[in-house]
């Protein structure tokens, strides 16, 4: 992508003991002494005007014997990002945690300590965030071997050459399992681990005993298996009456390692694994991943692909939020007769996907330099009709259905208020950011793809609150409309070329770095990954918007009642298999 | 905030409710028929679009993919050839890593040949991913439409060679289109290659 005019700050003349550049071939930006990343971050935030941190993850370099941490941080205001990074040895990793400048950083300082084994010095509540409290080691070390090893990347050959075996034969409790010296699986007591999560909640809120009114707090689990919670997820809430003091959101339950997968797959193999991130919105995932791989590749897809790339982004991103809007009024108590009229249109968008790409849900429709097929020529045409007719249609009537609804109204005026500085600082992205009247979209702040060619606005609401979270969905499924109507009025001919150069399965990637982030229905969906030029990526992380959109969930939910927490959830829309990975 | 916002949903209900029973009487045929079935998937489609699975079915789109079946050609006096090679890649293309291949070998030589002699898919690892189908250099995997698979046991979702194997016309049964641009595809090479080894012929 061309870099814009402003060029990035000289940081290394300002901070000439601390900062080098990195000079590693296919790598960028800076590489920062451990002992000033605070003065260094503080300075991008305050006099540069990084104010938004949008990823920060760890790689592990093994054959150097050393632990990354790399750190992408944004103007909300529009622009490049700014890379830079911290080495540190990799036997014992300590490196400053910057959540106290990017509050943001919270939840993925504790997923880098989680699956790393990075220890962030001055983070407040540094504990396993997808594991359990107790498991041994950090899967994504690359040392650290799963208990269904197979081998260190795909294709395993123990699988290719037979003889068939049941997995299960090998675990849990056969030869594959590898327990930590001195542990006895039958003596270990979950409740312990439990334990130190309730503390952490508690101890956040301990007030002073009031003498004359006798109160007590309460700590109340929401789930994990709890309807309202859209998958497996569990809320610690510590309640002074009905009302909030602390949250403390657990996540894990659907946890699989999806980016230790992705390091044991082929590059081309990662694409239908991203389907299944957020199983709602598949094509905007696939787009995130192959963005990332073209950088490292300097592949650019032919322009039809771009287009039918687009179509399927902005269809996702309409049927994303008709979905999250329909459930939102599940979560509100209108049991599904606005889910369902939502999920009708959900299912005549999903015909056109079926129709392109072969599944409905599990696209795996994009491929690196271009899409894998073309849109049949009668799904074209329901498409056209879709857009041009039906959905604009049918998003006024829901508009009219529930936008004016005084229950509606009523639950989610002034609930679970967000600031927009809360909404920058804690990372958040999407909806959720732009409800709180933050305009900062990737497809305009570092257009991708083709975005630049379309006229569209993006959707701004003001109050920050679930009220306004779901108006800007309205908004922004309208906005889409908009951007497809201009997209099947300009695309080339069909029987243009889909896919530069050949279909490839074994693709060669050169050494390097790259970071992909598409604006995906949820939010700001990224993809770093690290090449060592190998079959497989060395690295290979997803900035999950729904995860990182949850380090918010406390600020939206203090003050607020214990029965508003199910719609405050809801509105930020999350599925579990992104945020649990 | 006087009740008009509430009234104006339920007339949006009521209008959704009503479409249905007016579709029904407008329409003889709307349950239990292909157009019928047509009809309540198409965008055009008012009141309720639900389809009485099982007693009627989708229509699926050519590209459907399910879980992947090997085709053979009917030859003429009824043996079946079978169109894979046992080249492998499939099995190395496959992101879950779900395919088993045992070169078949000639039983005098015992070299290897170009055929499979056990061919195994584990479906209970397959995701549909239809990359194999896309990769298979001899049109030999194809992503099926048949999606009631269901087992008592899980012993029975490790689909053999036998259990894998469909006839070409069962392929192009189903994906009329892929079969015919393949089958070009094929006939082009074919001629190119006939075309090259006449030039050859010629210059010897
Ligand atoms: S099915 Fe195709 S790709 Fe797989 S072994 Fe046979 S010929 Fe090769
Ligand atoms: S569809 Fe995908 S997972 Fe299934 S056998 Fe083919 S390549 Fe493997």
């Amino acid at each position: 992508m061309a870099q814009p005019a402003v060029a990035a700050p000289d940081l290394t003349a300002r901070f000439p003991d601390l900062v080098t550049p990195d000079t590693r071939k296919g790598y960028s930006g800076y590489i920062v002494k451990p002992e000033g990343l605070l003065e260094f971050a503080r300075a991008l935030r305050d006099e540069y005007g990084y104010d938004y941190l949008s990823s920060l993850t760890g790689v592990d370099y093994l054959p150097e014997g050393q632990m990354e941490v790399v750190y992408h941080a944004y103007k909300i205001t529009g622009g490049p990002p700014l890379v830079f990074k911290v080495q540190v040895p990799r036997e014992d990793p300590v490196v400053p945690s910057v959540t106290s400048i990017w509050p943001g950083a919270n939840f993925q300082e504790r997923e880098a300590w989680d699956l790393l084994g990075i220890r962030f010095e001055g983070h407040p509540n540094l504990k396993r965030i997808l594991l359990w409290e107790g498991f041994w080691g950090h899967p994504l070390r690359k040392d650290w071997r799963e208990p269904y090893y197979e081998g260190e990347h795909k294709p395993f050959k123990n699988r290719t050459a037979g003889p068939h075996f049941w997995h299960e034969d090998h675990t849990p409790f056969g030869k594959n399992v590898d327990y930590p010296p001195g542990f006895d699986p039958y003596a270990w007591d979950p409740e312990t681990a439990d334990e130190v999560l309730y503390q952490s909640v508690i101890q956040r809120t301990r007030k002073p005993r009031q003498e004359e009114l006798h109160s007590e707090q309460v700590v109340v689990n929401l789930g994990p298996q709890h309807p309202s919670t859209h998958g497996v997820f569990r809320m610690i809430a510590t309640l002074d009456g009905e009302t909030v003091v602390a949250l403390e959101p657990v996540m894990g339950y659907l946890h699989r390692n999806h980016e230790k997968i992705g390091e044991r797959n082929t590059w081309i193999m990662n694409i239908p694994y991203t389907d299944r991130l957020d199983y709602i919105t598949a094509m905007s995932n696939n787009f995130g991943y192959v963005l990332a791989v073209e950088k490292l590749m300097g592949l650019e897809p032919p322009e039809r692909a771009q287009y039918l790339r687009v179509i399927m982004a902005e269809l996702t991103r309409v049927m994303n939020h008709l979905w999250a809007i329909g459930f939102l009024l599940n979560d509100l108590g209108a049991f599904f007769t606005p889910a369902l009229y939502a999920l009708e249109e959900r299912e005549l968008i999903l015909d056109v996907f079926e129709a392109a790409s072969g599944s409905r849900m599990m696209n795996n429709y994009m491929r690196f330099g271009g899409v894998v097929r073309d849109i049949p020529e009668d799904a074209w045409d329901m498409l056209v009709k879709l857009v041009t007719d039906r959905l604009p249609r049918k998003i006024d009537e829901l508009d009219r259905f529930l936008t004016h609804n005084e229950l509606v109204r009523s639950r989610c005026m002034g609930v679970g208020v967000l600031t927009p500085e809360q909404a920058i600082a804690f990372s958040t992205a999407g909806p959720v950011l732009r409800a709180s009247g933050v305009p900062y979209d990737v497809r305009r702040a570092e257009p991708y793809g083709i975005y630049d060619r379309f006229d569209f606005d993006v959707a701004v609401r003001y109050h920050g609150d679930v009220y306004d979270r779901y108006l800007i969905r309205l908004d922004e499924a309208r906005q889409s409309l908009r951007i497809l109507q201009q997209a099947i009025r300009d695309i080339p001919e069909r029987g243009a070329p889909l896919l530069a150069g050949k279909p490839q399965y074994q693709v060669r990637v050169p050494a390097g770095e790259a970071y992909g982030r598409v604006e995906g229905p949820k939010g700001e969906l990224g993809f770093y990954v690290v090449s060592t030029g190998k079959t497989n990526p060395w690295r290979y992380h997803v900035r999950a918007p729904s995860f990182i959109n949850l380090t918010a969930l406390e600020a939206m939910s203090i003050g607020n009642k214990v029965a508003d927490l199910v719609i405050i959830l809801g509105s930020i829309d999350i599925v579990l298999g992104e945020v649990d990975r | 905030m006087d009740g008009r916002g509430i009234l104006n949903g339920l007339a949006v209900t009521i209008k959704h409710f009503i479409a249905t029973y007016v579709d029904d009487f407008k329409r003889k045929n709307r349950y239990f028929t292909p157009e019928g079935v047509k009809y309540r998937s198409s965008p055009e489609v008012e009141g309720i679009f639900t389809i009485q699975y099982p007693e009627e079915r989708r229509i699926l789109h050519e590209n459907f993919r399910y879980i992947p079946f090997l085709v053979y050609d009917e030859g003429e006096d009824g043996q079946r050839d079978i169109r894979c090679t046992a080249c492998g890649i499939c099995a190395k293309v496959c992101p879950a890593q779900t395919i088993w291949i045992v070169r078949a070998k000639d039983p005098e030589t015992g070299r290897p040949l170009s055929k499979p002699a056990e061919f195994y898919i584990d479906t209970t690892l397959c995701m549909n991913c239809g990359l194999c189908a896309e990769f298979c250099p001899f049109d030999a995997i194809i992503m099926d439409h048949d999606y009631e698979i269901a087992v008592y046991s899980k012993d029975h979702m490790v689909f053999d060679l036998e259990r894998l194997l469909k006839s070409a016309s069962y392929y192009q049964r189903i994906r009329p289109t892929q079969y015919a641009e393949k089958a070009a595809e094929r006939e082009a090479k074919a001629k190119a290659k006939a075309a090259k080894a006449a030039r050859r012929g010629a210059k010897k």
